[in-house]
């Protein structure tokens, strides 16, 4: 070996060209085919024999129709601003900085660039196109000429007042000043009740591609997380690598799930973030393998490559 | 232009033609990019895995066109369209399992040995932009199962600074995703690990001496597929 030779050259060496190795005839076109036939075969009976899993979207209506008190309540929660979207932060508002990884705030970086207005994108405007009922016309006016500290005093004193009642019962709320907003809120499950209520909260006027706004405030209630987690998809059910039913959903995403089951992540503010920061510190640890000291050596410590070469090694008496 | 009573060269110099072609013909030895031979050490059911990796990622594919022809909606509606959404689903699975005893196998040779850290970074490429084409995957059902998907996903996307350029809260632009940019993406990084691999050849094994010369042995009784 020369002595001008570097470290590099010598680790490139010690791997032989693998063209120079005694070879035997192989067919390359052939394998590909009966692997493309075995793989697609094992698809169609595993299709057959299980299908795949496709449970309804919940619509609002849905929501309304089954969960009455948990729309009047989000509803409410919208207009005093006290919903998830509406102290969400960046991309939605800037109701919060939301989330960091330590020194830096990514998520208010980013900036706000999907803007949702909770209390007026998700149910004063959609109030504002119900036609024919004086009392909600009435409740309205009243809401928007109100100062916001009024409509804030107004929302908190009944969400206050839900929350106390029986099963967050509307009807059952005792007396208080909560302004318009009980009005509000009652028509605002009717609209939901009435089936049109994703139409009309959408920005487009026809094409309804975007559900960001209906998604927010779907995910505003409990209803969808209560179903959910009856179907053990709850953020500490391993929800975000399961699927409904007994399917497999995504394991392949189980360390990313792993992650938001133990400290200091499950139990922090910034969880996300420092899941999110770790998960793209260890792909490119993954990436970089062939590069770290120690993790890169690994395999010729653990000799598991013995089973896959163990013809060679018993030829070569290695 | 060439000198008047001398023939113009064959290969002009400064051809970006010749210089393509030559390029390609260097990429991958002569012979190697669809060989009918193999170092006598590949002998093992684990090489099998990385072809049944590229044969489901081509099930994958072929079954997602035929969704894609009648739309996003139709596997809902019709019997039909809900077996190739089966179809589509299991290949997927299938894909993924493969995939990653493709990666472990790779790992526990050192694949990455000889100059082929590359080869070994694109594979991980591959895996993890799977990863994202099959999340949106998920996203892009328009069932219960990717609203609450979405709702749950958007809090770490959001955190980091990705949701506000991809949002998880609007199916149409995951479908996209879904259907064009990332399959173009993982399309591109396979073929390149693909190329890659013939390029550099099957990894010899760990502590394998130098060969003293290049022989041909007789085909074993192990056959295709070992």
């Amino acid at each position: 070996m020369s002595a001008t030779q570097t470290p590099r050259m010598r680790a490139v060496r010690a791997t032989p060209d693998s063209h120079d190795f005694p070879t035997r005839p192989y067919d390359l076109v052939k394998e590909f085919v009966i692997a493309l036939a075995v793989v697609s075969l094992l698809t169609v009976v595993l299709a057959a024999a299980f299908s795949s899993p496709d449970e309804r979207a919940i619509s609002l209506a849905d929501w309304a129709s089954a969960a009455p008190n948990d729309v009047v309540a989000t509803a409410t929660s919208e207009l005093a601003g006290t919903s998830t979207s509406a102290s969400y932060g960046a991309p939605y508002n800037h109701a919060a900085d939301g989330q960091k990884l330590f020194f830096l705030s990514l998520q208010k970086w980013a900036g706000v660039r999907q803007p949702v207005d909770s209390a007026n994108d998700l149910v004063v405007h959609p109030l504002q196109s119900v036609t024919g009922d004086g009392g909600l016309s009435s409740a309205l006016d009243a809401w928007t000429s109100a100062s916001a500290d009024q409509r804030t005093t107004w929302a908190t004193a009944y969400a206050d007042a839900l929350a106390k009642a029986p099963d967050g019962d509307p009807t059952q709320v005792t007396s208080g000043d909560f302004g318009p907003v009980p009005v509000m809120a009652t028509a605002f499950l009717a609209l939901a009740r009435s089936g049109g209520l994703e139409q009309i909260i959408t920005r487009e006027s026809f094409y309804s591609a975007d559900q960001t706004r209906q998604l927010l405030l779907l995910n505003d209630g409990t209803y969808i997380e209560d179903q959910a987690r009856a179907r053990n998809l709850g953020g500490d059910q391993w929800g975000m690598m399961n699927e409904v039913g007994n399917y497999p959903g995504q394991p392949w995403m189980w360390l990313y799930t792993f992650w938001y089951q133990v400290d200091p992540f499950k139990s922090s503010d910034n969880a996300d973030a420092l899941v999110w920061g770790l998960m793209m510190l260890l792909t490119v640890g993954l990436a970089l393998v062939p590069f770290i000291p120690g993790l890169r050596s690994l395999p010729e410590k653990i000799p598991v490559h013995r089973l896959v070469w163990k013809d060679y090694y018993r030829r070569h008496n290695l | 232009m060439s000198t008047p009573g001398r023939p113009a060269p064959l290969h002009p110099s400064g051809s970006w033609t010749v210089g393509l072609r030559d390029r390609l013909s260097r990429t991958v030895p002569a012979g190697q990019a669809l060989p009918d031979r193999q170092p006598a050490y590949v002998a093992s059911w684990i090489y099998v895995f990385g072809v049944l990796t590229l044969a489901a990622l081509v099930v994958v594919i072929a079954t997602g066109l035929v969704l894609s022809i009648e739309g996003a909606v139709w596997w809902h509606i019709s019997d039909t369209g809900r077996f190739v959404n089966s179809l589509h689903l299991w290949s997927v699975e299938v894909f993924f399992a493969v995939m990653v005893v493709h990666l472990w196998g790779k790992f526990w040779m050192a694949a990455w040995r000889g100059d082929r850290a590359l080869t070994w970074i694109t594979g991980v490429l591959c895996f993890v932009g799977s990863i994202g084409t099959a999340f949106t995957g998920y996203l892009s059902q328009s069932n219960f199962d990717s609203q609450w998907i979405s709702g749950q996903a958007k809090d770490g996307l959001n955190a980091v600074g990705i949701g506000a350029f991809f949002n998880v809260l609007d199916p149409a632009q995951m479908l996209l995703w879904h259907v064009v940019l990332l399959p173009l993406v993982v399309g591109v990084v396979v073929l390149w690990h693909i190329v890659l691999v013939r390029r550099h050849g099957v990894v010899p094994p760990i502590d394998a001496p130098e060969p003293p010369i290049t022989t041909a042995i007789p085909p074993t009784p192990e056959g295709v597929l070992s």
